[in-house]
């Protein structure tokens, strides 16, 4: 899987304070449903999950099916208990995960 | 923010076929899909309030291969008070189930963006599962313009 990108809205937060996540990955979500020229059915691959969590807890967590449009993205909140490290996950229907971790303060 | 890597035409041909074989594909006749158990499975059985829950899509897609949809539940998210879970279903798609979102107190806030494939005009349900097991619903109805069936 091509490598997603993350976007927080802020980096530094108070106590208490939300930060909106951004996220978007090139992925065609092919799903299962398409024909190809002979009329062969083309295999369902799809993102099935997507993962955040702080420290190793979970925050959220998205189940995608094949009807969530191609190059997946979502946006989504998160209210860290303190700094630390949040961590991103994509999985697809073949098992492949890609993972990418930003660092929240909360000062 | 844009795509990579794969190209946008590869993109647009997944989800016109999508909706190409919405028509031909499994779950053909309509109202049909097992939208309605799913939904009952999510509730168990208990019939959810239309309070606490929003869901927003255009009233018109003109794109039915991307369709923005936001969903926020009202929550402070505390761990005895918060939202457990959020099903979309697409009811007149042909795999009716579209994501489940699942949150914990961590969120802080339960609202999500992202974009859905419809493959025709239909009603859009989200509910909502909250921590106490009470069940929240909101419904609309999209219009689709083009679903892709020329491309």
């Amino acid at each position: 899987m091509e490598r997603p990108r993350v976007r927080l809205s802020a980096s530094v937060i108070a106590a208490g304070e939300t930060i909106e996540i951004r996220t978007l990955i090139s992925h065609p979500m092919e799903s299962g449903y398409r024909r190809d020229a002979d009329g062969a059915v083309v295999p369902r691959k799809i993102i099935t999950r997507f993962r955040c969590e702080f420290e190793g807890r979970e925050v959220f967590t998205w189940e995608l099916r094949p009807g969530v449009a191609a190059n997946p993205y979502l946006q989504f909140r998160v209210r860290p208990p303190g700094s630390g490290q949040l961590a991103f996950t994509w999985t697809d229907d073949d098992g492949a995960e890609v993972s990418i971790s930003e660092s929240v303060t909360v000062a | 923010m844009t795509g990579t890597g794969f190209t946008r035409r590869q993109a647009l041909l997944a989800g016109a076929a999508f909706v190409l074989g919405a028509g031909t594909g499994p779950g053909t006749a309509r109202a049909t899909n097992g939208w309605q158990a799913a939904l009952s499975a999510f509730t168990d059985g208990l019939q959810p309030v239309a309070s606490g829950i929003t869901l927003d899509l255009p009233e018109i897609a003109e794109n039915g291969n991307m369709v923005p949809m936001t969903i926020r539940v009202e929550s402070p998210m505390t761990p005895d008070d918060h939202v457990a879970e959020v099903i979309v279903i697409a009811t007149d798609n042909p795999e009716p189930e579209v994501s489940r979102f699942r949150f914990t107190p961590l969120a802080g806030r339960a609202e999500v963006v992202t974009r859905i494939r419809l493959a025709r005009s239909q009603e859009v349900i989200a509910a909502a599962r909250m921590a106490d097991g009470s069940t929240r619903i909101d419904r609309r109805q999209v219009s689709v313009i083009v679903g892709g069936c020329g491309a």
